[in-house]
């Protein structure tokens, strides 16, 4: 198959990754922390572009291994901006609201910490 | 994480049953029973699972317990985290076996909601066709394309009892049969992507999401009616929606996935997007076909249906995005699988955008069969500032409101029409005590009157009539024969209308008028609005006893219909007053009586 081409601010992103990151959680389990940002019109219209760029400026910044990527709805609409954070090895845990002081605090007490934080908000569904 | 969690629910639901409390004993004992080091609390987001409140879930062993007081805490810290054993008493019993659930694997039990159509989206970035890849994407093309004959997809299809998610709810294999024997050298497949309810956003997000399963289902689709056409039609308010759209068809292309001999087998399939306009009624399906055809976008007489005699005059496929979300599972996972799921006569899931006077506003998908007390009360985390429940309406504007008698009723396409409603497309907006029925009704129908097309006169001309009898009992000067107006003038137009949208158009009012008559009765023969929404049947009055004389409502009364002097008992002009209601939310003394 062909590379894939994306919208130009998310191929910066993967460019810093170097395409060495696969983005689907499977293929990462001993690689770096993921975290997706829920960026529907909806979501980003609740701030999830900010809270997408802070997670990769910061993250950059405090030298952590992850790949920061965006997806659809996680349609907890009542608790944007959400985002799911996977660190190698654990379960996906998703968190609402997050601010960028939010972000803050998951990257130094979830991420570097590898303690959780309040504000989780639980899958409440089953899938296929 | 050697460390345990105690996670205590957040959800407005358990802070209304003490969650608050139930925290700060929590917290209390595992200081006093020595566990800081090894114990930390952890306020979650709503589990889902109200009915059975406050809900405390400990891991890693991932037990789940229920109803737990504050009271509890003790006990429950001194017998799971010093005794190492589970606290039976509070464990949750299982209502088929009857057993307490202990074993985490059995721990699914409060998940009330299941995702099919939903499965990607929020997982996968919707612009990375390798990971939709990931999840199974593309497989079920595969499947059909190198296992399976077209008329065995649509057997499947049709076995699986997929019905249009759309809203009319006719089985979408039969449509495929149909399209596939009607006649004609080309044939086309549509997604009817229009979406136009007030407050329904599932098939936007199921596009932002997921675009590539879309498009897998309608190259599925084209190849077992026999299409190597297929066409999406969205409205241009959805712009980021039709960006993921086109950029998975680009990539889609790229990887040979749309185009010819599509994973070298000779089938070829393309897909262009259209942009509506916006138009509501261009949802309504051969009205969708002249916008695309490039005419007006007016509906026209069914039969013949498009499956026979569709775009530019030719076998069309019409389904919606929900729709064909569903397919490629359904090829995936066999259609036995699918019809397990769901009553009698509705199988799968359905996917609602759950709005309004709830408080876990969101997107939610359940099996069918699911009843409205489990969505709004458990799911939905329930109403808003504890507020009392009134009515759903689900449907959008060709839908209608449900009250109390129907909260345990499974939803499915059968039970919703019965109950004077409908599925539509999804849209599930909960109004709590202060909405007003008459005025919820009229809301809906002004929506229809804009979006009429006016092809029809029952449509352009009554639903017009039916808006100003509205208007005239909400002002507070209806009379008892517009009552029986309302009914029979409701009902012609049902009867006599071009498409959907007049069939239905009145449904708002006969269903508001069928389960709250009351409401009507009061704002008709004793001129009051019982939701003291009306502005013309309300008065507000300053109460005396309870006036401080703070000045607050004066000074933020827009129109100085408010007199007064400081420390003493203001006074509202009523022939000032404009019952914008400012005042009253503004008092903080309960000092101003609605009437």
């Amino acid at each position: 198959m062909k590379p894939i081409k994306s919208v130009q601010d998310l191929n910066k992103i993967k460019a810093k990754t170097n395409g060495s990151v696969k983005q689907t959680p499977e293929n990462l389990k001993d690689e770096a922390v993921v975290v997706k940002v829920a960026m529907a019109t909806c979501g980003i219209a609740s701030g999830a572009k900010n809270t997408y760029d802070y997670f990769v400026e910061e993250l950059k910044r405090r030298h952590v291994k992850a790949t920061v990527c965006q997806t659809g709805c996680m349609s907890y609409c009542y608790a944007e901006p959400t985002v799911e954070v996977t660190i190698p090895g654990e379960e996906p845990v998703v968190f609402g609201h997050v601010n960028t002081a939010k972000v803050q605090e998951i990257i130094d007490r979830y991420i570097i910490g590898h303690e959780l934080v309040d504000g989780i908000i639980p899958a409440s569904y089953k899938t296929v | 994480m050697a460390k345990n969690y105690i996670f205590v629910c957040g959800g407005i639901g358990c802070r209304a049953l003490e969650s608050e409390q139930l925290k700060k004993n929590l917290q209390r004992e595992i200081i006093l029973q020595g566990l800081s080091e090894e114990v930390q609390l952890v306020t979650t987001g709503c589990f889902g699972f109200c009915e059975k409140g406050p809900l405390v879930k400990i891991l890693p062993d991932n037990t789940f317990y229920v109803q737990v007081a504050p009271e509890d805490s003790g006990e429950l810290i001194y017998q799971h985290f010093i005794q190492k054993q589970k606290l039976e008493r509070l464990l949750y019993i299982h209502p088929e076996t009857q057993q307490r659930v202990t074993e985490a694997r059995d721990m699914d039990f409060y998940k009330k909601q299941f995702r099919i159509a939903l499965r990607n989206c929020g997982f996968i970035d919707p612009e990375n066709i390798e990971e939709y890849i990931a999840r199974d994407g593309y497989a079920a093309l595969a499947k059909c394309l190198t296992e399976m004959t077209p008329e065995s997809v649509i057997d499947t299809v049709k076995q699986s009892g997929l019905r249009g998610r759309g809203g009319g709810g006719f089985s979408t294999g039969l449509k495929w049969e149909i399209t596939k024997k009607s006649a004609g050298d080309q044939k086309y497949v549509v997604c009817n992507a229009d979406e136009g309810d007030p407050g329904a956003f599932m098939d936007r997000s199921l596009l932002e999401g997921d675009p590539h399963s879309i498009i897998e289902a309608m190259t599925i689709c084209g190849y077992s009616i026999g299409a190597d056409k297929g066409l999406i039609y969205i409205r241009a308010e959805y712009p980021l929606a039709i960006k993921r759209l086109q950029k998975a068809l680009q990539q889609a292309e790229d990887a040979g996935l749309l185009g010819k001999d599509i994973l070298g087998t000779k089938f070829n399939f393309s897909i262009d997007i259209r942009l509506g306009a916006g138009a509501f009624v261009c949802g309504e399906e051969t009205a969708l076909i002249h916008s695309m055809e490039g005419c007006r976008g007016e509906p026209t007489y069914k039969p013949p249906f498009p499956s026979v005699e569709g775009y530019l005059g030719k076998p069309t496929n019409v389904n919606n995005v929900e729709t064909f979300a569903n397919i490629p599972v359904i090829i995936n996972k066999g259609a036995d699988w699918f019809s397990n799921i769901g009553t009698e006569k509705s199988k799968g899931t359905k996917v609602f955008a759950l709005a309004g006077k709830i408080n876990n506003v969101g997107l939610i998908e359940v099996p069918m069969g699911t009843t409205l007390r489990e969505i709004i009360f458990d799911i939905g985390g329930g109403i808003k500032d504890g507020k009392k429940f009134k009515a759903v309406q689900t449907g959008g504007p060709s839908g209608g409101c449900l009250g109390e008698q129907f909260l345990d009723t499974p939803i499915d396409y059968d039970n919703l029409i019965e109950a004077g409603s409908m599925m539509g497309s999804g849209g599930m907006i909960v109004l709590d005590e202060d909405d007003c029925m008459v005025s919820i009704a009229k809301f809906y129908l002004e929506f229809t009157l804009h979006e009429s097309c006016g092809k029809c006169a029952p449509c352009r001309i009554g639903n017009k009539r039916l808006h100003e009898l509205l208007e005239k009992i909400t002002k507070g000067e209806g009379e008892k024969e517009d009552l029986k107006k309302l009914r029979a003038l409701g009902t012609v137009i049902k009867e006599t209308s071009l498409c959907g949208l007049g069939q239905s158009s009145p449904n708002p009012v006969l269903s508001t008028m069928q389960n709250f008559y009351d409401e009507y009765k009061a704002h008709v023969f004793e001129k009051t609005c019982p939701a003291k929404q009306c502005k013309d049947l309300i008065t507000f009055t300053i109460v005396e006893e309870n006036c401080t004389g703070c000045t607050l409502c004066f000074r933020n009364c827009p129109v100085e219909a408010i007199t007064g002097e400081k420390g003493k008992v203001h006074e509202i002009h009523q022939d000032l007053c404009i019952r914008c209601g400012i005042c009253y939310s503004k008092c903080k003394f309960d000092a101003i009586l609605v009437e």
